[in-house]
């Protein structure tokens, strides 16, 4: 069978995908809630790797392990073993051990802190061996799963980093899956620098002859001329201002203020040239002013690409429309960043529709992620395919 | 070593002991028994969806431990029912349970209604308002079970606090049980005091135990079956297993105290059906307490002995200071 009558058949096999895996329904949400139900904030993810270990095991897969940073790991062998194919998800989440990580189960939804980011995509994982059993599907490339740890954050893909450079299974393709939103569709990564920016000011100031009131207002006129730096539309670049932090009171000039943000750009260079402006901008502040202000670069990406029209990503938008779900092209910040930097091709997978993103009410819907658990195996099973041809 | 401490020994359980499920499964297939999980509701929509997703994956469809999930409903206004229904369990309205009794309105109603719908050899009751809902809140109380014969009336118990300073911790049930069972039970039936949280509403029990006892509807239904049980089975015929943490909505003092008034009326109750009430046994100068190290568990006693002093108008020394007659007796 040729490849493109191989895709038709499988396309038309989808609807039927989608009722078996309803079949699954109470078997998947009970994992979203008991790895949602797991605290796993950014290097403390023990846990829920050890929940995903378990999990692994009495789905009876092979190589089982947790590494040094922290990694889970399985094996499911291929009916020739020939390939590998990674499948990822980042099994940390934003939020620390303190907060109540309880989930509410509701008829349409699931709602709780990181169910969507990335709890969902934790059990595309856990429970992807029973979903291709179920539905009799068999891959001929072995799939590696592979619950990824500190990946957001100050964790900058450790993680998956580690894996790529000490794997001892050479993969060709990577599928990464992320809990929302269905349709995503990933096959770029951004180039960017994630930074954060110090400003003290000395507890004996002399604000009179500085007309300085404080760290907050050191770090406004810092803000100021970030933003009156020119990013082009294409190719597409920007300054994402994520978050300040200073100040206790109404009327006590704070002594610290912490900026955090990220420059993005789809054009190699364009980030250093971004970063580099930012840093003089700094150093003109410090001489105007007399503060003290550092600046720290938290994580870096390469920008990198598959393309539009490569096999995977044409694939990909192949099922979507079949599922009658409208891809959203979009670049990617993340594990993607890693992948492409070693020449793997790889996508990210959105797998269904949610609300309140990295908000305690954060919330899943549960009829559309049967699409979303469909659109993975098709797309696996592509992939799979595909590797014949290449 | 007392009866106490040889059954705290060998009748208290953690569920990490039956950590396999497929052994579990495997024995209650070559028993041939039938495993019905009850979760009686009224008004519980935040938790009940969780709850049925959590036992049916598990201990049904991954490992089937149980065969029929039924919520038992009280005529809950908000989606308890549907919810529930969605996600494949069985629900009932209880006043359309065995019409012909009528219905009254109350947990206890539910939990004796379940009786006469529900199919299997061992009921597992279970409250719907378990935030932390997970398979270990059902397996812990049927493993018993299934694994000693003469094992009858198994109730949970959650301890393990997150975090203890020393090596020893005081360890119990909640304001009611320690500020009115277990007196009561100190008083009149020391044994019953080896039950850590005696008013848990999570206990599992075989149905021969079940058809034979009679059932308040409200709030004394727990401290009642224990009574009865006791009376009928002796210790032994109990177990209970440690749940960990069990994480629900905090009662006020005021609800409290309706529930020690229901439980007070259904303790006097049984001690009337056991023809007791004007010949009480002698009361214990001994309460008992608990003390916990690690997973082990052991009675702390204390004698109370609740002296008494005659009125002051009957001391001698007293009248003759104030100048007062002795009192007419």
């Amino acid at each position: 069978m040729s490849n493109d009558e191989y895709e038709k058949a499988l396309l038309a096999k989808l609807p039927e995908y989608r009722e078996k895996l309803l079949s699954l329904r109470e078997r998947i949400l009970a994992d979203v809630v008991m790895v949602g139900e797991i605290p796993s904030p950014t290097f403390e993810e023990e846990k829920v790797v050890q929940f995903i270990c378990n999990r692994f095991t009495e789905e009876g897969l092979d190589q089982i392990s947790i590494d040094e940073v922290t990694n889970a790991t399985g094996l499911l062998p291929g009916t020739e073993g020939k390939h590998n194919i990674l499948v990822a998800a980042h099994t940390d989440r934003i939020w620390q051990n303190g907060i109540d990580h309880t989930v509410t189960v509701t008829s349409e939804s699931l709602i709780g802190p990181g169910i969507a980011d990335n709890a969902l995509g934790v059990t595309a994982l856990t429970t992807l061996p029973t979903l291709l059993k179920v539905l009799g599907v068999e891959l001929k490339s072995n799939l590696i799963l592979l619950g990824a740890s500190r990946s957001m954050g100050r964790g900058d893909l450790e993680g998956l980093r580690f894996f790529t450079e000490n794997a001892k299974l050479p993969f060709g393709a990577a599928v990464c899956v992320e809990g929302i939103q269905l349709g995503r569709l990933s096959y770029s990564s951004l180039g960017m620098n994630r930074c954060e920016i110090q400003v003290i000011t000395p507890e004996k100031h002399d604000w009179e002859s500085w007309s300085l009131t404080g760290a907050i207002t050191a770090l406004t006129q810092i803000v100021q001329r970030i933003l009156a730096i020119e990013t082009p539309q294409v190719p597409k670049t920007s300054i994402i201002l994520g978050s300040i932090n200073s100040g206790t009171s109404f009327n006590l000039p704070p002594t610290q203020a912490t900026l955090r943000f990220e420059v993005r750009s789809e054009e190699p260079g364009m980030v250093t040239r971004i970063r580099e402006q930012i840093e003089e901008i700094l150093e003109q502040n410090i001489a105007e002013n007399g503060i003290h202000a550092t600046m720290e670069i938290l994580a870096r990406r390469r920008p990198g690409s598959i393309g539009f029209s490569h096999p995977y990503v044409r694939s990909a938008r192949e099922i979507l429309k079949a599922l009658d779900i409208k891809p959203q092209v979009a670049p990617s910040t993340s594990e993607l960043s890693v992948l492409l930097d070693k020449d793997i091709p790889s996508l990210t997978l959105g797998l269904t529709e949610g609300d309140n993103k990295h908000k305690l009410d954060e919330a899943i819907r549960i009829k559309p992620m049967f699409s979303g658990l469909a659109q993975l195996i098709a797309t696996l099973q592509c992939i799979d395919n595909q590797f014949e041809d290449e | 070593m007392s009866n106490i401490e040889k059954w705290l020994e060998s009748n208290t359980f953690h569920h990490g002991e039956f950590w396999d499920l497929l052994e579990l499964v495997k024995m209650k297939e070559k028993k041939d028994l039938k495993i019905s999980l009850c979760i009686p509701t009224l008004n519980e929509e935040k938790t009940i969806g969780k709850e049925i997703v959590i036992f049916k994956s598990e201990l049904m469809d991954r490992y089937p431990l149980i065969d029929e999930i039924a919520v038992i409903d009280s005529g809950s206004t908000d989606k308890t029912r549907e919810t529930a229904a969605a996600f494949g369990a069985d629900v009932y309205l209880s006043s359309e349970i065995l019409p012909s009794e009528g219905f009254k309105r109350g947990k206890g109603e539910n939990l004796w209604k379940a009786i006469y719908q529900l199919e299997g050899d061992i009921i597992c009751y279970v409250d719907a308002d378990i935030k932390n809902i997970h398979p270990r809140f059902a397996t812990g109380l049927i493993a018993p079970l299934i694994q000693r014969d003469q094992m009858q009336y198994v109730k949970a118990f959650y301890d393990r606090p997150l975090a203890f300073s020393q090596g020893v911790r005081p360890s119990g049930g909640g304001r009611v049980t320690e500020i009115l069972v277990r007196p009561l039970f100190s008083l009149f039936f020391p044994e019953l005091t080896s039950l850590i949280q005696p008013l848990s509403g999570e206990y599992a029990v075989r149905r021969e135990v079940l058809e034979s006892i009679p059932f308040p509807i409200g709030y004394g239904v727990e401290t009642s079956h224990i009574i009865d049980v006791y009376m009928k089975y002796g210790l032994d015929a109990f177990g209970q297993t440690d749940l960990d943490q069990r994480v629900h909505r905090n009662q006020s003092t005021l609800d409290l105290g309706k529930m020690a008034f229901g439980i007070l009326q259904s303790f006097l109750n049984r001690m009337e059906a056991y023809d007791l009430v004007d010949k009480l046994p002698e009361m214990s100068n001994i309460f008992r307490q608990f003390q916990a190290e690690g997973n082990r568990y052991e009675q702390v006693l204390k004698e109370i002995i609740e002296e008494e002093r005659p009125p002051m108008i009957e001391i001698a020394e007293y009248r003759e200071k104030f100048g007062l007659k002795k009192p007419k007796k």
